[in-house]
This record gives C-alpha cells, sequence and structure tokens, in this order.
C-alpha cells in the first residue's frame, strides 16, 4: 500500500513537473535555476546582495525596452527584430543632434526622443518595405540590414559637420567613439527620478517607470483593433487576409513600432549608462535582446509583455550577478570576462537554437 | 496454372485501425485493359500504392492479403522492386526534366553507356553515354505510340499531350514491361489527344502488355477497356466485362449508397422565388481548383449543393466570391454588384465563409475561442470595440459573453472560452469557425467540405445546425461538398460541377446513376438517349 502511494506521489511529481516545463518553457526554467544558484553562491562568498540586487534592477530597466522591441516583430510575424541597431541608430542621431544644438537635461531628453520617433517612423517604414520584399528570409536580411547600417553611419559620425566640444575628438574632425551625458545633465535622468533605498537596494523608480509604462502602452496597442490584425496576420496569414487584413500594411506599422521602441530604448539605456557609444556600439546589440525575449518564453513567432519582463529580468540578472561571483572564485585571472563572454554567448547561441524557421510558411 | 499476369487477393488495409481497403480481389490477364472505378477516396490511390510498394504503406504497417505476378507471390517494399518485376505507372503529374531531350528524359538513370580510360580507373559513373543506341531505343518507343516527333528535341515547350506520350515511352521502353498502370492520364489532354492516347494504350495491349486504367470519364472506360472493377469507400462492388455493362450502370454504382438517405423535411421552410446571389460567368484561379465559367443563382431561403470530382472546380466557388482566390466574372448579390477579390467586401456585403481549410484559412491555431470567433467581426464591422476617437479598444466583456453564447448554443465542447482552437477535436473547430461566420450576421453562408476530416457523430451534428439556421433564420446556404450522401440529406438543389463549370442541376432524389454520369462528366443523352 505504501508503494502504492509512493508510485502515485511520484506520477504527480512528474506531471507537476512536465506542466511547469510545458507552461513556463524549459529554457526558462534552467536559466532561472540558473540565475539562483549564482545569487546563492554570491551570498555564500558574502558578498552585498544590495549592491547585486541595485545593479540587477537598473540593468533589467535599462534593457527592458531593447526587449521590448521585439514583441511587435514577433507578433507580425517578421520573427525577432535582429534589425534593432536600426533603432538605436536612430536613438543615437537624435542624441547627437540634441546636443548639438545645446539643449541640456530634461529638455534634452524629451526633444531627442521626439526626433528619435519621427527617424525611427521614416527607417521603420522603410525596413517594413524591405521585409515585405524578402518574405521567408527576414531574420537573415534583418541582421544584415542591421549589420551594414551601422557601418553606413560610420561614416555619417566621422563626416557629419557637428560642432560640439562635448562630442568631438580633442583635434582633428569626427565625433568621438563614447559620449559621456553627465556634461549635458542628461546621466542618469530618469534613473534619479523619485529613487528610494530599501534594504539597501537602490530602486530605479524612474527607469522602471518607463519601462512598465512602455510596457503597458504596447500591451494595450496589441489590444487595439490594428494591433489584434496584426497578432492574426503573424499567427496565420491565411486567416487574417480571408477576414480583408492587409498584411504587408501590419507587418510595416509593427515594424516601424519596433524600431521606435529600440530608438527609445537606446535612450533611456545611455541615460542610465551614462554615455553612449557611436560607431561600432550598436553592432551586436539586437543579439542580447533578442536572447532576452526566448529566454522569457517567447518563440519566433509568438511573445507577449510578460516574456519581456521575465526574459530580461533573468538575463539581464544573470549577466550582472555571474560578474562578481566568477571574479572572486577564480581571482587573478581574466576568468571572469571569459565567463561572462562564455554565458552572454552561450545563452544567445541556446536561445537561438529555439529559433524555429522563421515561424511562417 | 492460371493465364493471370496479376492477381491481388483478399488485400486489406488500415491506416491507424481506419480500414481503407476491404477483401480486394482482382486479376489481370496479359493484354488486357482493366478499368478501375471508383469515387476520390474509394481506395484506388491506396492500392496502387501497395501494389507499387510504395513506402507509405510499409510504415503505416502493411497490408494483409497477397499479391501474385505470374503465379508468383510477390511483396514489394520499394518501388524499385516493383519495377523490376515490370509493373510501370504513367504519372498523372508529368516527371520530365524541361531542357533535356526526349531521349535524355526516357533513358534517365538507365543510360546506355560505353567504358573508356577514366571509367576504368574511377567505375561506371564516369563512361561515355552511346547518344545512338540510346536515340534508337527512344525512336523505337515513340514509334509502337505513333509519334512522329523527332527523339532529339528538347522537352521544354512541347504540348502537354506529347509529354504524356514521352512518359509512356519512358515506361514502355524499361525492358520486360508487363504491366502498365495509367492514373486519370487524359484529365490535362485536349479531346484529339486523348484519342491518340487511348489508342496507343490499345496498341500497347495487343502487344501483351497487361493495363490498369483509372479514369473518371466513363466514355473513355467504355471504349478501350475490357473489363471494369469498382470500388467504392474500400470495398470491391463488382469486377464485370465491359461489353456487358454501361455508362448508367457503372455510374449507378460508383456513386450508390446502401445506406438510404434521410431527408428530415419539416416544411415549415420558406424559400421565396428572389434571387438572392447571381453568379455569372465566374472564374477563379484556385490551383488544382479551376472555375472557369460557372453560372448559378441562388434562391432566398434554399439549401444549394456544390458538388462533384475533386480537382473539377467546385471548392474555387466559395473562395473565389470571398476574395481568398483571385476571381474574374459578375456576382450580384441582393441586386448589388460584388466587388471581387476584396475579401473585406464580400464580408461586409453579408456573406459568411467556413472554408475547406479548416486549419489554414478557418482558424488562428495559436489562439482562444474568442479571438477566433469574433475576430472578423471586428475587424470587417468594427463591433466588440470600444471606441476611443481614433483608436479602439477590444471590448473583452462583450467578447466574452458572446462567445459564450455561442459555445452554448452550437454546443462547442471546450474547458473554456479561452482554450485555444487548436487543442480542439475537429467537430469542435469547424463549430468554431461556424461561429466566426455567424457572428458576422451573414446573409448567406458558403460552407465548404463542412464534415471533411470530422467523425461520424459530429458529421450529423454539423448538418443538423446547417438546416436548424436555415429553417429557423431562413438563411441562405451554399454548401460545398464532395460527400455526395450529405448533399443530398440537406440541400434542395444539387449543383454538379465539371471541368470548371456546371455540368448540370439535379434534385437530391434524382437516382444516383444521374449523379454518377454528371459527376463524370459523360452526357447521359448521348449514351442512352436521354435518361
Amino acid at each position: 500500500m505504501t508503494e502504492q502511494n509512493v508510485v502515485k506521489e511520484k506520477d504527480l511529481k512528474d506531471s507537476f513537473l512536465a506542466k511547469a516545463i510545458k507552461t513556463i518553457g524549459l529554457p526558462t526554467l534552467i536559466i532561472a535555476a540558473f540565475f539562483l544558484l549564482v545569487i546563492l553562491t554570491a551570498a555564500f562568498l558574502k558578498q552585498s546582495l544590495p549592491i547585486l540586487f541595485s545593479d540587477i534592477l537598473r540593468r533589467f530597466g535599462m534593457n527592458g525596452l531593447l526587449v521590448l522591441a521585439m514583441v511587435p516583430a514577433i507578433k507580425s510575424g517578421t520573427g525577432p527584430n535582429f534589425a534593432l541597431p536600426l533603432g538605436i541608430i536612430c536613438g543615437l542621431l537624435a542624441w547627437t543632434i540634441g546636443i548639438e544644438m545645446g539643449f541640456i537635461g530634461l529638455k534634452l531628453v524629451l526633444l531627442v526622443s521626439l526626433m528619435a520617433i519621427v527617424f525611427a517612423i521614416i527607417l521603420g517604414y522603410l525596413y517594413g518595405k524591405l521585409l515585405n520584399a524578402v518574405k521567408g528570409a527576414e531574420m537573415t536580411i534583418a541582421t544584415y540590414t542591421g549589420f551594414s547600417t551601422v557601418a553606413l553611419m560610420a561614416l555619417v559620425w566621422l563626416m557629419a559637420p557637428f560642432k560640439s566640444k562635448q562630442m568631438g575628438w580633442m583635434m582633428g574632425e569626427g565625433l568621438r567613439e563614447t559620449i559621456k551625458l553627465d556634461g549635458v545633465e542628461a546621466a542618469q535622468i530618469f534613473n534619479n527620478f523619485l529613487s528610494f533605498k530599501v534594504f539597501g537596494i537602490n530602486i530605479p523608480t524612474g527607469l522602471l517607470l518607463v519601462f512598465f509604462a512602455f510596457c503597458f502602452l504596447v500591451w494595450l496597442f496589441f489590444r487595439t483593433k490594428i494591433g489584434i490584425a496584426i497578432t492574426a496576420g503573424g499567427s496565420n496569414p491565411e486567416f487574417a487576409a480571408a477576414s480583408g487584413i492587409d498584411i504587408d500594411k501590419n507587418r510595416i506599422i509593427a515594424n516601424i513600432l519596433s524600431t521606435i521602441l529600440g530608438a527609445l530604448g537606446i535612450i533611456l539605456y545611455s541615460q542610465s549608462y551614462g554615455f553612449f557609444q557611436l560607431y561600432s556600439g550598436p553592432l551586436m546589440m539586437a543579439f542580447p535582446a533578442v536572447a532576452g525575449v526566448l529566454i522569457g518564453g517567447a518563440t519566433a513567432s509568438k511573445a507577449n509583455i510578460s516574456h519581456v519582463i521575465i526574459g530580461t529580468f533573468l538575463f539581464q540578472g544573470l549577466l550582472t550577478a555571474s560578474m562578481p561571483v566568477a571574479n572572486q572564485l577564480f581571482e587573478g585571472t581574466d576568468l571572469s570576462e571569459i565567463m561572462r563572454v562564455i554565458l552572454q554567448n552561450g545563452i544567445i547561441l541556446y536561445a537561438l537554437t529555439q529559433v524555429k524557421g522563421g515561424g511562417k510558411e | 496454372m492460371s493465364d493471370n499476369l496479376l492477381s491481388i487477393k483478399n488485400v486489406t488495409k488500415d491506416f491507424n485501425g481506419n480500414r481503407v481497403l476491404k477483401d480486394i480481389n482482382l486479376d489481370i490477364k496479359k493484354g488486357e485493359i482493366h478499368a478501375l472505378i471508383g469515387e476520390n477516396g474509394a481506395g484506388k490511390s491506396t492500392l496502387m500504392n501497395i501494389l507499387f510498394g510504395m513506402p507509405v504503406i510499409l510504415s503505416t504497417g502493411g497490408y494483409q492479403g497477397s499479391i501474385e505476378i505470374e503465379d508468383e507471390e510477390v511483396k514489394f517494399s520499394t518501388p524499385h522492386e516493383a519495377m523490376d518485376h515490370g509493373i510501370g505507372m504513367v504519372h498523372q503529374e508529368f516527371m520530365l526534366i524541361p531542357g533535356f531531350t526526349i531521349t535524355e528524359n526516357i533513358k534517365i538513370n538507365r543510360e546506355i553507356t560505353n567504358p573508356n580510360v577514366i571509367s576504368r580507373i574511377f567505375g561506371k559513373q564516369y563512361e561515355w553515354l552511346n547518344m545512338k543506341r540510346m536515340n534508337n531505343d527512344a525512336r523505337r518507343a515513340l514509334d509502337i505510340m505513333g509519334m512522329g516527333i523527332e527523339e532529339y528535341t528538347e522537352v521544354a515547350g512541347l504540348p502537354v499531350g506529347h509529354m504524356q506520350f514521352i512518359e509512356i515511352a519512358r515506361e514502355i521502353d524499361k525492358t520486360g514491361i508487363k504491366l502498365l498502370v495509367f492514373d486519370e492520364p487524359t484529365a490535362v489532354l485536349t479531346e484529339s489527344e486523348t484519342q491518340n492516347l487511348l489508342a496507343a494504350i490499345e496498341k500497347l495491349a495487343s502487344q501483351g502488355i497487361a493495363i490498369i486504367f483509372i479514369s473518371h470519364r466513363l466514355e473513355e472506360v467504355m471504349q478501350i477497356s475490357h473489363r471494369f472493377t469498382i470500388l467504392r469507400d474500400g470495398e470491391h462492388v463488382i469486377t464485370k466485362n465491359t461489353k456487358e455493362s454501361n455508362v448508367y450502370e457503372i455510374a449507378e454504382l460508383m456513386v450508390g449508397r446502401k445506406v438510404s438517405i434521410e431527408r428530415l423535411d419539416s416544411g415549415k421552410r420558406e424559400i421565396s422565388d428572389d434571387i438572392v446571389l447571381s453568379i455569372k460567368n465566374l472564374e477563379v484561379k484556385m490551383p488544382g481548383e479551376e472555375v472557369k465559367g460557372f453560372n448559378l443563382e441562388v434562391k432566398k431561403g434554399e439549401i444549394i449543393g456544390i458538388g462533384g470530382l475533386a480537382g473539377q472546380g467546385k471548392l474555387g466557388i466559395a473562395n473565389g466570391i470571398m476574395g481568398v482566390y483571385p476571381a474574374r466574372g459578375e456576382v450580384i448579390f441582393e441586386g448589388i454588384p460584388l466587388k471581387l477579390n476584396n475579401p473585406k467586401e464580400s464580408i461586409r456585403a453579408g456573406l459568411g465563409f467556413l472554408s475547406e481549410d479548416r486549419k489554414g484559412v478557418g482558424l488562428l491555431l495559436d489562439e482562444s475561442i474568442e479571438l477566433n470567433t469574433v475576430f472578423t467581426a471586428m475587424q470587417t464591422k468594427n463591433e466588440f470595440l470600444h471606441n476611443f476617437g481614433f483608436f479602439s479598444i477590444m471590448n473583452s466583456h462583450s467578447i466574452r459573453n458572446h462567445t459564450l453564447k455561442m459555445i452554448k448554443d452550437l454546443d462547442i465542447r471546450c474547458t473554456s472560452s479561452l482554450q485555444h482552437t487548436g487543442n480542439l477535436s475537429g467537430g469542435n473547430q469547424q463549430k468554431v469557425c461556424m461561429a466566426r461566420a455567424l457572428t458576422q450576421n451573414p446573409k448567406l453562408l458558403l460552407v465548404s467540405e463542412p464534415t471533411r476530416g470530422i467523425d461520424v457523430g459530429a458529421k450529423k451534428l454539423i448538418l443538423d445546425l446547417l438546416k436548424k439556421l436555415n429553417e429557423e433564420q431562413g438563411m441562405t446556404i451554399v454548401m460545398t461538398s464532395s460527400e455526395l450522401a450529405e448533399l443530398r440529406s440537406i440541400s434542395d438543389r444539387i449543383v454538379i460541377v465539371c471541368n470548371g463549370k456546371v455540368e448540370g442541376i439535379l434534385s437530391p432524389d434524382a437516382s444516383s446513376a444521374d449523379f454518377g454520369l454528371m459527376m463524370s462528366g459523360t452526357r447521359a443523352d448521348s449514351q442512352l438517349g436521354g435518361a
């Protein structure tokens, strides 16, 4: 009789685990377990947990919008937006123009955001047109669109007639590689808004507010008539077409939205960092964002806001926490950096192997 | 010792417990042209797949019974083995390489070669081609069929009829060919090409090759076959000498169902004489189901059935009207010409559509029953939305209420209204499709293959539902189906489509023979003097 009970319990456990894997997803579970392990190790090594958690929250907030940019693209059926550098460049261009015009502080950030949105609408429109012309190969095309635009912009950074002392080299022409934002009173401008401490953990209230506000807006957007049409078109193009939906138009709208989120994302990101990077800076930035949303449980054809929040938190949290841990465990070596590269790219690689054939036939 | 070249004995085949062939017996003599007749799904293809040792048979558990060739039992596990035993097949779709000459196509993979220095070192793959002998062989094969065309002509650009002949030439060039299967060989040919082909087939038979001739065209069967076998629902109906039968009998045996057709007429229905939908010269480019000039007038409140064999275009009609596939022609709905190729217009005009491609066009499998139900109405009629000036957000409350009502009305079996439609059974998926169509408040419902892939019990429910809609709400219904019994059970009139056009309109009580003749495009009057 006892044996029977044991068997039953095991069945129950199995089905519970199977259920968890099915509803949460295996990658999410593994990364979450790994994240917990690293946190526990950090505690065991007597590292300062408040500082660690402050860092995690900050990185979570600053990366959130970039990951959120994946949602419209995935939902529309064009797959994760590997051309995120396109949006990022819109944000960077807006930064440089805003600084060149001599604005500072909140005025600067708002003006830059506005300009970034305008640039993103134009570029996103063209990019959407391009994607409609290459149906079936969106992800590859997107990756190289991002790469080549970054290369092209390197010329612009070098040759555009910017005069501002904040951004130029000490001598010669062109913009610096790294441009600091504290000189224009824009560094951590959102992070510091209403920020406070609990248990020694620094809560970047403004940063998180902005991120969650955009999450809410995107969530709301996908409950509108057009948003639902976009989702349906991505989920089953034939179905949508039979209901009279203009799928190509919707794909363009979704990718404009994604580009806008990328542009605003980099603005939020760089104000938190305190500087922004030109030239090859944006080159690889799509990959952590793609990995983030996939780790959160999204697939190449399905993504939700919850995937963004969970994925960003786990992925950025893991990256942030593993660094000091590795540093302490393998002191005096470069191992921490190697660990970081392996971890980050390993996660990306794993997430990318989960991308199955573009999500549509 | 019998004079049978091929004997199929008690062959039975299941696909996952679903019996598709029951105890089939068939024997074919040398030099005989044996016609194999049956509706789509009667089991002809499965039988041929068994004969050819197609992998699909083996991978689904093989078959019971035995096949003998010249009194020797054989069991093929690959098509190659079948070919080695002298069985050849002429495919419906041409398997030819356009850029190659006729000879090269005939001889492909069976080339005649001469050794050379390199081949002596590296093997047979590197030998020269002996074009002269190959050309001679090709010539001989073409001559058998009376084809005057030069063997060194490229295949690209040849008329369809010629391609068919090259296909046959390839088969007869194979040494030791004993049995040739023709699967609907005349489907794509013109009349004169057909006559040439039939003559060629007779010539082949006179040389001692046995022929299995699969065709829906009963006239051709009558013209060339010596005997025929009819399959229906996987069962062997009859084998008979063609001379002792007639088209009428064949047609009846092909279509006839033992089960009587129930018609539940409550007599409450009103069919007015108003024409609600008038279709004139409709052409639809739907691959495999092309419509080539279809005309029909539908009266308000009636149920019209559209039947016909697969590939004849019946499915293209509704798809064309709804703008799913490019269409041309004139469709007048309630007196107003419909803008074609625009799904939104068709839906707004009051047409509802249940697609035959339920999982492709009909449903969002990864979304909830709620979204599936209201999507089209929301997008085309702006229902179920909260309006905020320049944007509008879905009204979850009204969507939930409406869906729950639909679930109750249509008896959709689900765990909740949020369940994804991909997890529902076929019958319940069809009900969700119907819920979506009804949510649009259509005045006319186009229903395509409503019971395809649905189990027997659910089939009846769906048909009852359609009938109820028609009786209680006066909904006009145009139902397209491959299942004649289904059409006959609820339609008022049945239109039979053949070759993309209306072949004729029959009453549901017309005899099975009439349906069979019409579906196979055979003019009954020419054979029987006005049936």
